[in-house]
């Protein structure tokens, strides 16, 4: 049972981080229409640069921040020179291209930049741990919940509850009558990746300061497991995105720990998750069936 | 007093034109109706007015030229174009919906501009918290217009808002337009092909045929205008 328990909690740990990076997904998907998939590699690039601003003697909470806010303007700013000029093509595919060309190159640039060798990213919580339900549960994990909670209801806030929030649902909802209605359609695309690359700064650096290293390769499964889950959410909905992103984590940990013939090659999990979700409910357990009246 | 003038209007999308040297004026407080058959270019001519398509010409709107303006800008200047399909956003809220068409303004008087609206129409009030898109046609209709009203516009343009509507539904629609045109001097370029519901609230009265005014009038004598009606309205 303690097992079970610890187990579970291992789960929602790598399951917030998925969830957090299924989010951002999520985020642009609802504003710009598009599956990026460079968003872990966004994320890989920034946590490289929190790494980076802590062995120049940075607190880690303060190199956290600069990375957000250098991911902020970097994916305004990819959004402005890469992602808008294909946008008005005729195929929507033109742009799912060059997320993937984006992925290669930045994959590329931080083993550049950085080099190929695994690094020590510190951790912002403090270290040990506590019994829960006769478990023990690393102190870290209690964070990164903490901290993924906080950052949901502010997105929630932000989108629900602000004018800006509302200009952003507009031109996800219906970006012709947005503008129209006098929205930059443009300058929200651009807020929605800025705030997608801030969001995956914070979930990349998290997670590097979980793990005792990180390399070039630490965002390409969890990216797999993000897709997961934003599928199983169907891709619209914040609140489905984390919880499905809790789901499949626990849903990871547990076959590790229980399904023998799976161990090693878990990552079918997900993928398969994908599959059942295309298949048997294209909109996921919290997407909504776009329904249209004329 | 001409709140809206197009003169020598010429557009279309990419190489293919639509319209061909349109004069177009609509008074303040008065209603202009745009008819025409399908293909006339109706609506281009009110997507040349939001900036929508770029367009030759000259296209002045309270003294200002809207010609290279882009749709939010003209937007901005107090014109409200109601689209055809209505341009609902249907995953969002009827409240959502009602704030968007205020969401460039200001003022204080947002929340007690959607009471008075929600008074006008008494059907969004009682669905503001339903997904706008699970509406009707007519109600989506009525939230179209409410909506740009939100906007606190000069000038409201309609592309055919009877499309797809049953007849008592476009009748009480119609009436609702009179009503906001008389009430609140609202002025209104409307785009349609039901003449006879459009000529009886409306001043002023143009025909579109293959991109060309071929007449206009004031929308009595185009009401009662045997020929016209037969040439250019079929009925």
């Amino acid at each position: 049972m303690d097992l079970f328990i610890e187990q579970v909690f291992n789960g929602i740990g790598n399951g917030v981080v998925y969830g957090s990076v299924a989010l951002a997904l999520v985020l642009i998907f609802r504003t710009t229409g598009v599956l990026n998939f460079a968003q872990g590699e966004m994320a890989l690039f920034s946590t490289y640069i929190s790494w980076k601003l802590t062995t120049e003697g940075m607190p880690v909470v303060g190199a956290i921040a600069v990375s957000m806010v250098i991911a902020f303007i970097a994916g305004a700013a990819i959004e402005r020179t890469l992602i808008r000029p294909v946008e008005s093509g005729r195929s929507p595919l033109n742009v799912v291209i060059v997320t993937l060309g984006l992925f290669l190159a930045l994959n590329s640039l931080v083993q550049l930049f950085f080099g190929t060798d695994p690094q020590v990213m510190p951790s912002p919580f403090p270290s040990g741990s506590v019994d829960i339900l006769s478990a023990t549960v690393q102190k870290e994990t209690i964070g990164l919940i903490v901290v993924l909670l906080l950052e949901c209801l502010f997105l929630w806030f932000l989108l629900q509850r602000t004018r800006l929030g509302l200009k952003l649902r507009a031109v996800a909802a219906n970006p012709e009558s947005a503008r129209l209605h006098g929205i930059r359609a443009g300058t929200m695309l651009m807020a929605g990746w800025a705030l997608s690359a801030a969001i995956g700064a914070l979930a990349g650096s998290l997670v590097a300061g979980e793990r005792t290293g990180f390399d070039a390769t630490l965002m390409q499964t969890i990216l797999v497991y993000a897709l997961a889950a934003a599928a199983l959410g169907g891709f619209t909905s914040i609140w489905g995105a984390v919880i499905c992103g809790l789901i499949v984590g626990i849903a990871d940990a547990l076959t590790i720990q229980y399904v023998d013939p799976l161990d090693g090659i878990e990552v079918v999990l997900p993928l398969g998750l994908i599959m059942v979700v295309l298949v048997v409910m294209p909109n996921g357990l919290f997407g909504r069936r776009t329904v249209e009246r004329v | 007093m001409s709140l809206l003038t197009l003169e020598n209007v010429s557009g279309g999308y990419g190489q293919s034109l639509v319209l061909h040297d349109i004069d177009l004026t609509v008074d303040e407080g008065h209603v202009a109706v745009v008819l025409g058959a399908n293909g006339a270019g109706k609506t281009t001519t009110l997507r040349a007015i939001s900036g929508v398509i770029p367009v030759k010409g000259s296209i002045v709107f309270d003294g200002v030229s809207l010609v290279g303006k882009t749709p939010e800008a003209v937007s901005r200047l107090g014109i409200a174009h109601v689209p055809q399909g209505r341009g609902t956003f249907s995953e969002l809220t009827v409240d959502d919906n009602m704030r968007i068409g205020a969401v460039n303004r200001k003022d204080k008087e947002i929340r007690a501009d959607l009471d008075r609206w929600y008074g006008v129409f008494p059907r969004l009030g009682e669905r503001r918290h339903q997904e706008a898109g699970s509406m009707s046609g007519g109600e989506q209709q009525m939230l179209a217009l409410a909506r740009a009203m939100m906007a606190r516009p000069r000038l409201l343009l309609l592309d055919e808002p009877s499309l797809g509507l049953a007849p008592l539904v476009t009748r009480e629609l119609f009436a609702q337009l009179g009503a906001l045109n008389r009430e609140h001097g609202m002025t209104i370029l409307v785009v349609e092909q039901n003449a006879n519901l459009a000529l009886d609230i409306g001043h002023w009265g143009y025909v579109l045929e293959a991109g060309r005014i071929a007449v206009q009038n004031s929308a009595e004598q185009l009401h009662d205008d045997e020929a016209v009606r037969k040439a250019y309205l079929g009925f």
